[in-house]
């Protein structure tokens, strides 16, 4: 117990205690004692250039490190230049804090200069979220706060705090345990739903097993190999699950729904049973609901019970944590004879017949420059934008382990990748971190080049530039007879004198031979880079299944 | 289908906002809410009832589960439990209509709690049916104003908020 010390000063104390090691942040008056403490303090502060930054790189360091990330941003416009970065944490399940300077308590609700009501802001898109009216209360909530981003479904916490109690006197005791009666994480596996589970698993001779983000969240990549191993099924891994199983594996079919591979659709469509392990039946999955796995019963297994039966109906419902269940779940049917050799042939065949593909020609196609990035760098850690990019550096990157393919899934936000890269590489300083770009999101925070450079934070970007807000641009030539309404950018800037500018390296390849040496020539240099890959700019994302279609009614390049 | 929910949540600014910001981002139809303190001064009750079939309310169940500051949410069914609502009417009356008015009020057990020259406020206690039929024979007397409270609700067995705030008990 320390005695009489500032708000200011618990909070950084109490952070220390949650071993935080870096925060994300951008100062204001109302965090200006908080700043000063963390002045002193032996955590390092990365400041950004726009607090949406902020926010997107604690979630790419946590993605990136399976730790809690951590931001800071000041009353008002910081707090709400933070939502976008919350509530893309929130729909990808991700440990982020997020902790806000507020008005003094006198000025809450007078519409005072820099106040918005960051709390009610925020209440849809965090897990939980608390206003500090007592500076006593700094530790507890704090300690709640770790607690609550970090277990069960991971998500967002946010802490906003009067600056007058980041002032106010407190004797300091940070709590060895958290006390919660309404929020007990921990559910015990029940017994009779997992037998259920095995006798549908062993009763199957088309079983698919269609595996999420919670794999990667609960460390159970290698309990979904051994179960899939031993059962023989298919694993169509989602964009969230990037990772959780390996590309290269036999038994892997891709990813599945809108631009999945047409194997991991038609293999879900005719199966006769999904196994669902930490994913939660998006749309983007489905497609169509009423026409998705007609034939199959499913088992969803999923820590978050709200999950189960929101979307599609579910003959078996497992709740628990994807790493238990799934050991006990291998262990009840370890002497299980499966009966999918015909399936696996069948799918091996569409595997065959329907592998991703482009066509090359004397321009730098974009899934070329993803090839080569896996070439070059296999072990790099892959961050992405959104848009076409984001689908082709997940078709034709080969993802071997988790945390190593970094995306706004749920929320689909722009701008998130280079923040995210910067997040990812602070946490994992020994790994090459690249981020796939398009020339429009990298432009949505093209700022935090100056943090790059300032932080010493060695990220490549690796802009796909086709002058197009790329996948609205394919929707429109698709679907709205190619009238390009607002999505054409071309010549719009010069990325080179761009990244020059801020003090970082700016490469540019415009022929395909020049792919590989910028790549290297990017990686080598040490320093922040972007690179200005002029593509092909007819190159669209295939195969895709339009809009309110069955997941088998699936285009691609003729 | 109609049920009616009773949550037991901390009693903290913003918990209601919570669940009602749930209720609308969900698309879930709140009929009635009421909200109040329990027997304990940490704890309060809210008592909703919402509109949908049982995959509806199985969904309502699990999301209100997930607000961190809701201790314990349960179903209460017609046949476990009972409920009351209380509604206040006021009735046009005149020298004419006002005896007519009073022996309806008597019949229903309820009370008249304000006399003015032109109207009556009427309290009627009783559930949802009893305060619908009293509510539709005063109508033709002509109603003025009207406020429901909502439905609250009770299980009938012997479990108590102070039970469930000890057990910490979630689901």
């Amino acid at each position: 117990m320390t005695n009489n010390i500032t708000g200011a000063k618990a909070l950084i104390e109490s952070l220390k205690k949650e071993n935080v090691e870096v925060i994300f942040g951008y100062p204001g008056g109302a965090v200006l004692p908080i700043y000063d403490e963390l002045f002193d303090a032996d955590i390092r502060h990365i400041l950004v250039r726009h607090e949406q930054a902020a926010a997107h790189a604690a979630d790419g360091y946590a993605r990136a490190t399976g730790k809690t990330g951590v931001c800071f941003a000041t009353s008002g416009p910081g707090g709400t230049n933070l939502v976008t970065g919350i509530a893309t944490a929130y729909m990808d399940s991700v440990p982020i804090v997020a902790v806000t300077g507020q008005v003094p308590r006198s000025l809450l609700g007078v519409d005072a200069f820099q106040e918005a009501d960051i709390t009610g802001i925020t209440m849809p898109i965090t897990k939980h979220n608390y206003l500090i009216k007592k500076a006593e209360d700094i530790p507890r909530v704090v300690k709640e706060a770790f607690y609550i981003a970090s277990t069960g479904r991971p998500g967002p916490v946010l802490i906003d705090i009067p600056k007058d109690v980041t002032t106010d006197l407190l004797d300091f005791n940070y709590p060895k345990e958290v006390n919660l009666r309404s929020y007990k994480p921990v559910v015990a596996v029940n017994i009779e739903q997992l037998k259920q589970a095995a006798s549908l698993v062993t009763a199957s001779e088309k079983p698919v097993i269609y595996a999420g983000g919670g794999i990667i969240i609960s460390h159970a990549a290698e309990e979904l190999l051994r179960f899939a191993e031993l059962i023989k099924a298919p694993v169509t891994a989602t964009l969230m699950g990037k990772g959780a199983f390996p590309d290269a594996h036999p038994l892997s079919v891709g990813m599945p729904g809108m631009h999945g591979t047409k194997y991991a659709n038609y293999a879900i469509q005719e199966s006769d049973l999904i196994i669902a392990v930490g994913a939660r039946f998006d749309d983007r999955v489905t497609g169509k609901l009423e026409s998705f796995a007609p034939s199959a019963k499913i088992i969803h297994i999923d820590i978050d019970p709200a999950e189960i039966k929101k979307n599609v109906r579910v003959d078996v419902p497992v709740v628990g944590d994807a790493k238990t269940v799934l050991t006990k779940l291998t262990s009840l049917i370890k002497q299980h004879q499966p009966k999918t050799s015909e399936w696996i042939k069948r799918v091996n065949k569409w595997k065959k017949d329907f592998p991703l593909h482009y066509k090359k020609n004397d321009m730098i196609k974009p899934q070329y420059v993803v090839e080569s990035i896996y070439e070059l760098y296999p072990d790099a850690i892959i961050v992405t934008e959104v848009g076409q990019n984001q689908m082709w550096a997940e078709q034709y990157f080969t993802y071997t382990k988790p945390r190593t393919f970094i995306s706004s899934g749920g929320l689909g936000t722009m701008g998130y990748g280079f923040p995210a890269a910067i997040g990812a590489k602070v946490g994992r300083p020994d790994a090459t971190v690249i981020d796939i770009a398009g020339d429009g999101s990298f432009q949505m925070n093209s700022q935090e080049i100056a943090t790059a450079v300032q932080s010493e934070i060695p990220v490549v970007v690796a802009i796909l530039n086709n002058g197009y807000l790329g996948m609205v641009h394919q929707w429109q030539e698709l679907f709205f007879e190619e009238r390009y309404s607002s999505t054409v950018i071309e010549e719009s800037v010069d990325f080179v004198k761009l990244a020059e500018a801020y003090n970082a390296v700016g490469l540019r390849a415009v022929k395909p031979e020049e792919v590989k040496p910028t790549l290297k020539e990017a990686v080598e240099s040490g320093k922040p880079t972007i690179i200005d890959f002029i593509i092909d700019k007819t190159e669209n994302v295939f195969p895709m299944v339009p809009a309110g279609a069955a997941i088998n009614e699936i285009i691609d390049l003729e | 289908m109609r049920h009616t929910i009773a949550a037991l949540v901390e009693n903290r600014p913003g918990v209601l906002t919570k669940v009602s910001g749930l209720f609308s981002r969900r698309r879930f139809n709140i009929e009635s809410l009421a909200v109040g303190v329990t027997e304990r001064p940490d704890v309060s009750r809210i008592t909703i009832v919402v509109a949908g079939d049982s995959a509806v309310l199985e969904q309502v169940l699990k999301q209100l589960n997930k607000l961190i500051d809701i201790i314990h949410v349960t179903e209460l069914s017609p046949k476990d439990s009972v409920s009351r609502e209380l509604a206040l009417i006021k009735v046009v009356v005149d020298s004419r209509t006002r005896s007519e008015v009073m022996q309806i009020v008597d019949v229903f057990r309820a009370k008249i709690i304000d006399v003015a020259t032109d109207s009556l406020i009427v309290e009627v206690t009783g559930d949802r049916s009893k305060v619908a039929a009293m509510e539709q024979l005063l109508s033709r007397f002509g109603i003025k104003e009207l406020v429901r409270t909502g439905d609250i609700a009770l299980h009938r067995s012997s479990i108590t908020a102070e039970d469930i705030a000890h057990q910490g008990d979630v689901n």
